[in-house]
């Protein structure tokens, strides 16, 4: 059953559809936002993106992403970007996008058979989406500290600019998503998610698989395509 | 009319626990085998390389958008309200690559 559905049936459906916004589509307005939100930020990402596809190779000193470059001192350093480490964050992130999907199942079918146990753990399914999050942004720190040691920080070259501002980005948009999973895990523990929040979990839920796809295209794009 | 919204809200019902473990499994198969790509100094140099990494990136962007954020499920005005910015998207992209040389015709 739909959350629509199960607010019309279950008695007191009159004061669940008075919460309820829907458009004159029939849809509910929040879910048409978030939609319309994520294509906007498609757009905001695409220029993010096309600014560091239009400056790469183009930095006149290093260091380089994927070449060996030598210091105006004559030191030599290899290529800067750090494929085992970044392929090991990606895949945490496309597991957390496994555990979101999880989450939102657990509370769209709390207390239906098949669903007990771990599986129907909502509170345990949105927590190891967060500490996935965490876990990636982690990474992102260990990534953006190595490069600085390396002499590689956002005023260093064009990549440098277009590479931090890019998955700077992209990190902020994990970051407010990990705060936004932390307080449905809060309203999870106060007084429990329900089949009637399976809209405010789906909508959270879209914007972290936004986030994952995001990151899709930028692994390939920044750090494996030379 | 409650009917009505509930066929708009959700047009079919969401996979299921194992359809989204098959999903996850595939996305970390196609992640490995792009990485495994990377180290291939031969494929690398050859002219398939690019290609082939865009289309196993297209495949995980599609494949999470349909299962995992239910787009094959759910209503044909998320569809397009996703999928029309994400083409404006992708021409400006493709346009700013062939204005500024990284892309040519002939």
């Amino acid at each position: 059953m739909t959350v629509s559905s199960a607010a019309a049936a279950a008695p007191g459906a009159h004061e669940a559809h008075e919460h309820q916004h829907y458009t004159t589509t029939g849809l509910d307005n929040r879910k048409v936002a978030i939609w319309a939100f994520i294509g906007s930020e498609c757009m905001l990402f695409a220029s993010l993106i096309s600014t560091y596809l239009i400056y790469k190779g183009r930095s006149v000193v290093g260091p380089f992403p994927h070449e060996a470059w030598t210091s105006p001192s004559g030191q030599k350093f290899g290529a800067i970007l750090n494929i085992p480490v970044t392929s090991a964050s990606t895949f945490v992130l496309l597991m957390s996008s496994l555990a979101m999907v999880l989450a939102l199942a657990a509370v769209e079918n709390k207390g239906k058979p098949g669903y007990e146990g771990l599986l129907g753990s909502s509170k345990f399914w949105l927590f190891a989406t967060a500490a996935m999050g965490a876990t990636f942004l982690g990474f992102q720190a260990y990534e953006f500290t190595s490069f600085v040691h390396e002499g590689l920080t956002i005023k260093t070259n064009l990549f440098g600019s277009s590479f931090f501002t890019l998955t700077g980005f992209h990190g902020t948009h994990v970051a407010v998503g990990v705060l936004w999973l932390m307080s449905l895990l809060f309203m999870d523990m106060k007084r429990g998610l329900g089949p009637k929040d399976t809209l405010i979990v789906d909508i959270c839920a879209l914007y972290w698989h936004f986030v994952d796809v995001v990151w899709i295209v930028i692994f390939t794009l920044v750090y494996l395509i030379k | 009319m409650s009917s009505d919204r509930a066929h708009a809200d959700h047009t079919h019902e969401h996979p299921t626990w194992k359809q989204y473990k098959w999903v996850a499994l595939w996305l970390t198969l196609i992640t490995a085998a792009e990485v495994w790509a990377y180290y291939i100094p031969a494929f690398v140099a050859s002219k398939a390389f690019v290609p082939v990494l865009l289309i196993m990136s297209a495949v995980k962007f599609t494949v999470v958008v349909m299962f995992y954020m239910h787009l094959k499920y759910d209503h044909k005005i998320f569809r397009v309200l996703f999928t029309g910015p994400l083409a404006i998207a992708g021409v400006t992209l493709i346009a700013l690559m062939f204005l500024f040389n990284h892309l040519r015709i002939g």
